[in-house]
């Protein structure tokens, strides 16, 4: 496997930054923590990870503000070349307003903060994320959010369904599809277009040790280096 | 000049708040309720005399941060 030197992002009101560094640093992979001030990423990096908390107190709309820090002009340009950039819960909010993402994320349907392990199916593998996992595999990873329910237009989610941009769904432990917080088509996890910009609602940074219930998310995490 | 930005979720687009609070009402005994969609309202204070101006500058502020226009519609009302 490829040693990465991964850069991930802190704003204020973050508050994953440090699970995420501990959850690559057992991967075996260099971190670097960027302050959102900071204009530019580091150098080498090889993946930009936005990580999950509550960005600018959650103000206005999840991630809306976030958006708008000097360091997301970087991850803009990053992204624009063709560089990995992973965002995880409130990092997939930020990203969805960033439009590297497409979609929104709203308040959960029965508007309930929901924080316990999720089932989710494995949807496509055909990517630099979940290359490790198996189409139709069931994962078991913590969810922690207030505004999960994704969003995006019918004909939008017809085409990413085509072009294997959806990742992960919610589903029961057999595999059957659930409902969680209202996401259309139970959608969980997705990608870009170009397949160089993901985001999920799951943690996957919470489930890297059998002895604190899953280590499926080492699993994906790791899929950034087989590639 | 003051100005207010209104931001509702697009028709179509399923409101939750708005579901729940409908229910309540119902529960309360306003039968007579048949839609509640829940917003926000962004009251702005311009240093700005000229409405023309002042109102494609609301526009853009709506467009890039005020509203997340994939899932909202915003409307602007010029207040004095």
């Amino acid at each position: 496997m490829k040693r990465l030197q991964v850069s991930i992002l802190q704003f204020p009101g973050t508050n994953c930054d440090f699970d995420t560094v501990y959850a690559f640093k057992r991967l075996g992979h260099e971190t670097t923590l960027v302050w959102h001030k900071e204009e530019r990423l580091p150098e080498a990096t090889d993946l930009v990870v936005v990580p999950g908390g509550f960005s600018y107190g959650d103000y206005l709309r999840s991630g809306s503000i976030a958006r708008f820090s000097p360091v997301m002009k970087a991850v803009q340009a990053y992204a624009a070349e063709g560089g990995k950039v992973l965002g995880i819960c409130n990092g997939f909010q930020i990203l969805t307003e960033a439009r590297l993402l497409p979609g929104a994320l709203k308040r959960n349907d029965n508007l309930h903060f929901i924080s316990r392990h999720q089932h989710l199916k494995v949807i496509s593998t055909d990517n630099a994320f979940l290359n490790l996992c198996t189409e139709g595999e069931v994962l078991n990873i913590p969810i922690a959010h207030h505004d999960g329910n994704y969003f995006v237009d019918d004909e939008t989610l017809d085409d990413m369904e085509k072009n294997g941009q959806i990742l992960l769904r919610y589903c029961d432990a057999e595999g059957q599809p659930m409902v969680v917080n209202g996401s259309v088509r139970q959608v969980a996890g997705i990608c870009n277009k170009e397949k160089n910009v993901f985001g999920l609602m799951p943690h996957p940074e919470r489930a890297m040790e059998s002895i604190l219930g899953s280590e499926d998310g080492s699993k994906m995490l790791e899929g950034f280096a087989a590639v | 000049m003051k100005a207010i930005v209104n931001v509702f979720l697009k028709e179509g687009v399923l409101d939750p708040q708005g579901k729940a609070v409908h229910h309540a009402l119902g529960s309360l005994g306003f039968d007579n309720v048949t839609d509640v969609r829940i917003g926000k309202q962004i009251v702005l204070q311009l240093d700005e005399s000229d409405p023309v101006k002042a109102r494609k500058e609301l526009q853009e502020m709506a467009e890039t941060l005020l509203a997340n226009t994939v899932i909202e519609d915003y409307d602007i009302e010029i207040v004095e």
